[in-house]
């Protein structure tokens, strides 16, 4: 193990075996099934931390899988956005599953549960480590179909119908994906990312590009939610249970849409300005949609779901915007975002545990019997909203400079307005219910369990901290490399393959 | 007609399928097994495995399936198939990479050749044949009345 390259096919390989070992022994064995979940995310984000350290000594690492050279081997590539991604993923991953170990206990299966969620995690590993188009749109799948599974996890007729929904919108935009890549494919007959990508930059051929790079807004788009193509969202999110949810919403629409997006239009096809204006304005466009479709929900679920595609739109502002520091504040807010929305949907999973509903009509005054959540919930929904002390406040400040800077005052003003909305947002989600007087038929409430405690106070320190990743020193180790990589754009090819 | 009809389908499907069956299920292992030397391989050959299984329980009724090949079973030929394909990939690390074929490679064309891909056929033949079925019992074994108690 001395070769830190080795680490690379692990990300895949530890889930995987941890999902199939609970499939075949988790049934007999309960506590296996409960071990494995939680050890085996905290061993990949133990994995993930050497990886920022490999990086920050070697700034890219190449695996050839099987030992075939590159370009006709597949590739998995470390650079500073995968370690960056995975330190992201597995750390919120960790977190959702010492919460999902009690949380759980109401559903029956729960080492199906665990599988379900190992494979998904093996799929979004895979996704960031993938050096090779199609080797990415098979983890793309992986992820996406346990994804499916896992929202129809409670087998009840709105959740049935929340996953078909979300299960043939999910594979219309991997079609469009899968379509893109065919296109890519007959012009470089190349896989590579990297060969792909020099391949591309010889290529006279515009108008292919252009139909390639709809084609992928449009798939991509559909796993990140933006807003034409968020229609699946605000079902799937709400009917998975809460641990899914958080999943959902905290790490699978970024790996699936903004990361693999970004990896490929930055890296491969190459950003065009119009490219980036269009994911400037889809962004801006589901920042004010989602936040508008927000305020009107009494499913707190529902509500946090919306919000979702509303700081989803954040990201992608941020990341069209292009310019370093842009992409900067687009990343942070990414893993802010997967911190406090993974939080939050785990609140909203301690109030359905404690109470029985998520209609927010209903909740009132649980502040006195739900200390924990509470405060934890308070923490997130702050950060959420932007405001100073907690890590969402650096990240959109970070994105709206950057706009003022690029000479987007336009869209500078909707992110501010949007943040003020998300404000209000938040402020009636704290008030109907932590605050007020507590309704009698909730005299009997009592706090979660120890680990989902643990779980949302964890998660809720990070969301304080998180604005200390922007403190030089920690910000060159950290955010700085993943920037680097979108900054570089198609150099990102000469990188990977003179690194052999 | 008698009273209470026997599960499955005629006499005539029933003694088609007798012979059929068998031959299916052999086709489906060749398939597998020549999978590094002619079209075909785990995929192929494991969705021919598992018709053949289908074929037997559309003509004799789920009782008869079940006498030969348990739902327990199918579940744990699934998970055996991956964890075994995968430990062919991590056996690999020994000649320092993922995935790298540590058998001698054979002369090409024979069966017995081409290190470690055609026992990686066979576990992924495992997986699908396993998996394809399991999909097909839980279409036949769900009900509708269990859904949206």
């Amino acid at each position: 193990m001395s070769d830190p390259v080795v680490l690379l096919p692990c990300f895949v390989a530890v889930p995987l075996a941890a999902a199939f070992v609970n499939s075949l022994l988790g049934k007999r064995i309960h506590w296996l099934s409960d071990l494995l979940g939680s050890l085996t995310p905290l061993i990949l984000l133990g994995l993930s931390l050497l990886a920022v350290q490999a990086v920050r000594a070697d700034s890219v690492l190449v695996y050839q899988v099987g030992g075939w050279k590159l370009p006709i081997g597949i590739a998995m590539v470390m650079d500073g956005l995968t370690s960056f991604m995975l330190v992201t993923v597995n750390m919120v991953t960790f977190a959702i599953a010492v919460y999902a170990r009690d949380y759980m206990e109401r559903y029956t299966s729960k080492e199906m549960f665990y599988t379900l969620f190992l494979l998904m995690l093996a799929g979004m590993n895979g996704v960031i480590v993938s050096g090779d188009l199609f080797n990415l749109f098979v983890f793309l799948e992986i992820a996406a179909v346990a994804s499916y599974a896992l929202v129809a996890f409670g087998t009840e007729r709105h959740e049935l119908e929340a996953a078909f929904k979300y299960a043939v919108m999910g594979t219309v935009g991997s079609l469009f994906i899968l379509l893109g890549i065919v296109f890519l494919y007959s012009v470089t007959s190349t896989l590579n990312m990297a060969d792909m990508g020099q391949m591309l930059a010889k290529q006279k051929d515009t108008n292919l590009i252009l139909m390639v790079s709809v084609l992928f807004l449009m798939g991509f788009g559909l796993k990140a939610a933006l807003v034409p193509f968020h229609a699946w969202l605000p079902d799937a999110h709400p009917s998975a249970p809460a641990p899914i949810s958080a999943m959902l919403s905290g790490v699978l629409i970024k790996t699936l849409g903004i990361y693999a997006l970004s990896r490929i239009f930055f890296n491969v096809i190459g950003l065009t300005p119009a490219v980036s204006s269009i994911l400037m304005f889809l962004g801006t466009l589901s920042m004010v949609v989602g936040v508008l479709l927000a305020i009107g929900q009494r499913d707190l679920k529902r509500l946090l779901a919306y919000s979702s595609i509303s700081q989803i739109g954040y990201v992608v502002l941020g990341i069209g915007l292009a310019t370093p520091l842009g992409i900067l504040g687009g990343l942070l807010h990414l893993f802010n975002h997967s911190v406090f929305k993974a939080l939050l949907f785990l609140n909203s999973g301690a109030l359905e545990y404690a109470t029985g509903t998520r209609d927010l009509e209903a909740m009132g005054g649980l502040r006195k019997k739900m200390p924990v959540t509470s405060t934890t919930s308070f923490v997130a929904s702050m950060s959420i909203a932007g405001m100073p002390p907690f890590g969402g406040f650096w990240s959109k400040l970070l994105i709206i400079m950057a706009a003022v800077q690029a000479g987007h005052l336009g869209y500078a003003l909707w992110a501010v307005i949007v943040s003020v909305l998300t404000l209000a947002l938040f402020a009636r989600v704290i008030k109907n219910a932590f605050l007020g007087n507590l309704d009698d038929r909730w005299q009997g409430v009592r706090e979660v369990p120890a680990f989902m405690q643990a779980s949302m106070m964890a998660l809720a320190f990070i969301c304080l901290v998180s604005g200390t990743l922007l403190i030089p020193g920690i910000r060159e180790v950290f955010l700085n490399q993943a920037t680097e990589i979108f900054v570089k754009g198609s150099d990102y090819s000469i990188l990977i393959l003179g690194n052999i | 007609m008698p009273e209470k009809p026997e599960p499955g389908m005629t006499i005539l499907v029933k003694t088609v399928t007798r012979l059929t069956a068998w031959l299916i299920l052999l086709y489906g292992i060749y398939i597998v097994l020549h999978g590094h030397i002619s079209p075909g391989g785990g995929f192929a050959g494991g969705v021919i495995i598992a018709l053949s299984f289908i074929h037997l329980m559309l003509a004799y009724g789920k009782e008869v399936v079940f006498r030969k090949l348990s739902k327990e079973m199918v579940e744990l030929m699934e998970s055996t198939g991956a964890l075994v394909f995968l430990a062919i990939a991590l056996l690999g690390l020994t000649t320092g990479y993922f995935f790298g074929n540590f058998l001698p490679a054979g002369e090409p064309f024979n069966l017995f050749s081409a290190g470690t891909i055609p026992l990686s056929n066979i576990a992924i033949s495992f997986k699908v044949w396993a998996g394809l079925f399991a999909v097909f019992l839980a279409l036949v074994l769900l009900r509708i009345d269990n859904v949206g108690e």
